[in-house]
């Protein structure tokens, strides 16, 4: 039986999962197809793997849990969940340890905690802080980017990738490997050097073309600006964690120049404007009010800066996001918008809400 | 105010408690029994002590390690608690018990500084830290402060039992996921015979380094808590 209203002027969506995940697709491909361009073809390969993976795991657990399959498959939000996670992955990664991520980020994440739409936690970020936790070492084997003038160190064919990724042969990563800029900058100013020295003694940060992260940057931000103008994601967690983080990072940086990076450095490098359009607005683990959304991104960009600057892990996108998304709860419980015709009044609906739970 | 049996504690941790004049027989010591070992087990049903059980349990040694301090130190606790239970005020109660524990756990300590003090050494904190685990002083208020010595004397060794059995699950599989090995350093608790006990099931394998950080203790923790529930509802049906 349909319902049909009609009276009020309701807003009405023609949104579903199944569209809205076609167009977080769409929105990564040219983020990707970057990478792919600075890193080849392993990207595309962990992409690829990483979707085989989480399909198949989401089959297993939903004979297991007895559901029906086409439906939960064809929303797409396990493809989601592995394309984005697979974005995390420096390239030519073993198989095993995409496998590890994946299974935490479907089975563990999202499954045991009762499918999508019950999780707390955001999956993909799940899969990549267990393997970031786990194998330290094959996780940060990014190595070095293709340039514009021509290949970087590396010049492997395909056959060869599928050999790493699969095989028992291993590349001669202190050959082929870099610091990402993060990395580098982070110990050249833990060891003291001034923040201009760190970039002058690379090359690699000096000059803006050749930064493979502010080229994909750059890319995700595109991908971003389509989910704005699809009304996927809504402006406020993006804005609020990029200004905070800008906000943040340009106070230390106008006191103390030397031994802080600048915003923009902040911004454009790791995994930042990917975090801040695609992973922090997963629209179930992320806060649902319009406040709610604000104090949810700037307490993102909050943590990213802290754990960027003084711990240990190279990057802090998962580790922030996934500490707010315990925090999200509580935040739409205290940003709950005015029923119209109500009070006016900050935490309002919290305090009806909650003398309404007395009475009962 | 009298000095009144401490029946009427308040807290009622344990809900099946025998009528009094219940005959000392094969179904009541198979009762107490299979609460301690499953029905009622200290770390996976009333999730007692879960700070040494995650804290500990790193691999399977330093898991028995504790596991046999718990025991002895829960056993005893119960008979004298169970012993002296007519004579202590209600009142002071809880005092008391600590008082009891501590000089157990004390004792403990010392012996295991003496006997094996490598493996004294790896528990560290968390032998002392034994007089503060909920489960014992939780025997001690639910138990053996309302029962005879003998019951109490089964149940506090039941329950250290079923407590030990989970830190050695616990501790097994945390071992064998995050560095692919079993009864590493087996030698601390059983001398140098116990060198060669020491296995690495597969030879290549790197370890997940999950497993033994805090997180994977809760995650195996859960996973061990969810196959008691599969087990117990698949033996009801």
């Amino acid at each position: 039986m349909k319902f049909k209203t009609k009276t009020s002027p309701f807003f009405n969506s023609s949104q579903n999962i199944n569209s809205v995940m076609l167009q977080v697709l769409i929105a990564l491909i040219p983020g990707t197809l970057t990478l792919m361009y600075f890193f080849g073809a392993g990207i595309f390969l962990n992409v690829i793997i990483s979707i085989v993976f989480a399909v198949s795991l989401e089959i297993f657990a939903l004979i297991i849990r007895k559901r029906p399959l086409l439906p939960f498959l064809s929303d797409l939000s396990a493809i989601v969940t592995a394309w984005l996670f697979a974005l995390t992955l420096p390239p030519l990664v073993p198989w095993w340890i995409i496998f590890v991520g994946v299974f935490f980020a479907i089975i563990v994440a999202k499954h045991l905690y009762g499918g999508l739409g019950y999780n707390p936690f955001n999956p993909a970020m799940v899969g990549f802080a267990v393997l970031i936790v786990s194998f330290p070492f094959e996780m940060s084997q990014w190595i070095h980017p293709r340039t514009f003038e021509g290949l970087g160190a590396y010049d492997f064919g395909l056959v060869e990738q599928l050999g790493f990724i699969f095989g028992d042969q291993k590349p001669a990563w202190d050959a082929i490997t870099m610091a990402t800029p993060l990395d580098e900058v982070k110990t050249g100013l833990r060891a003291g050097t001034d923040y201009g020295k760190v970039l002058e003694g690379s090359t690699y940060l000096q000059t803006f073309s050749q930064n493979t992260w502010i080229w994909s940057s750059l890319a995700f931000i595109l991908g971003g600006i389509w989910l704005l103008y699809k009304k996927v994601i809504q402006w406020q967690i993006p804005a609020a964690l990029l200004g905070t983080l800008g906000f943040i990072s340009a106070v230390f940086y106008i006191f103390s120049g030397d031994s802080f990076a600048s915003p923009l450095f902040h911004i454009t490098s790791g995994a930042t404007i990917l975090g801040a359009f695609f992973i922090a607005t997963d629209p179930v683990s992320a806060s649902t009010t319009p406040i709610g959304k604000l104090i949810y991104g700037a307490s993102i960009g909050f943590f990213i800066y802290i754990i960027r600057v003084w711990g240990n892990y190279p990057d802090a996108i998962a580790f922030a996001v996934l500490i707010m998304n315990m925090a999200v709860p509580m935040i739409d419980y205290y940003t709950q918008p005015r029923v119209f015709g109500h009070k006016p009044s900050f935490f309002s609906s919290g305090a009806t809400q909650r003398k309404q739970d007395k009475k009962s | 105010m009298s000095a009144t049996s401490p029946t009427d504690t308040g807290l009622d941790l344990d809900d099946a408690l025998p009528p009094k004049g219940t005959a000392w027989n094969n179904s009541e010591r198979r009762k107490i029994t299979m609460d301690g070992l499953w029905h009622n087990n200290p770390g996976l049903v009333q999730l007692l002590g879960l700070c040494p059980l995650l804290a500990v349990t790193g691999n399977l040694i330093n898991g028995l390690g504790l596991g046999i301090a718990t025991i002895i130190t829960l056993t005893v606790s119960n008979i004298i608690i169970a012993f002296t239970r007519n004579w202590v005020r209600k009142e002071i109660r809880i005092p008391y018990y600590v008082l009891v524990i501590a000089s157990i756990v004390t004792v403990i300590d010392l012996s295991m500084n003496a006997i094996t003090p490598e493996l004294h050494s790896v528990l560290g904190i968390f032998i002392p830290l034994i007089v503060t685990n909920c489960l014992i002083i939780g025997r001690a208020e639910a138990f053996a402060s309302k029962n005879t010595i003998k019951r109490a004397a089964l149940d506090g060794f039941m329950m250290g039992l079923g407590f030990t059995l989970v830190l050695i699950a616990l501790g097994a599989i945390r071992e064998i996921l995050g560095s692919g090995t079993l009864f590493a350093d087996a030698s601390l608790m059983f001398g140098d015979i116990a060198k060669d006990w020491y296995i690495k099931p597969f030879e290549e394998y790197q370890g997940f380094l999950l497993a033994i950080l805090p997180p994977g203790a809760f995650l195996v923790m859960g996973l061990l808590i969810a196959m008691k529930n599969v087990v117990d509802k698949k033996l009801k049906s």
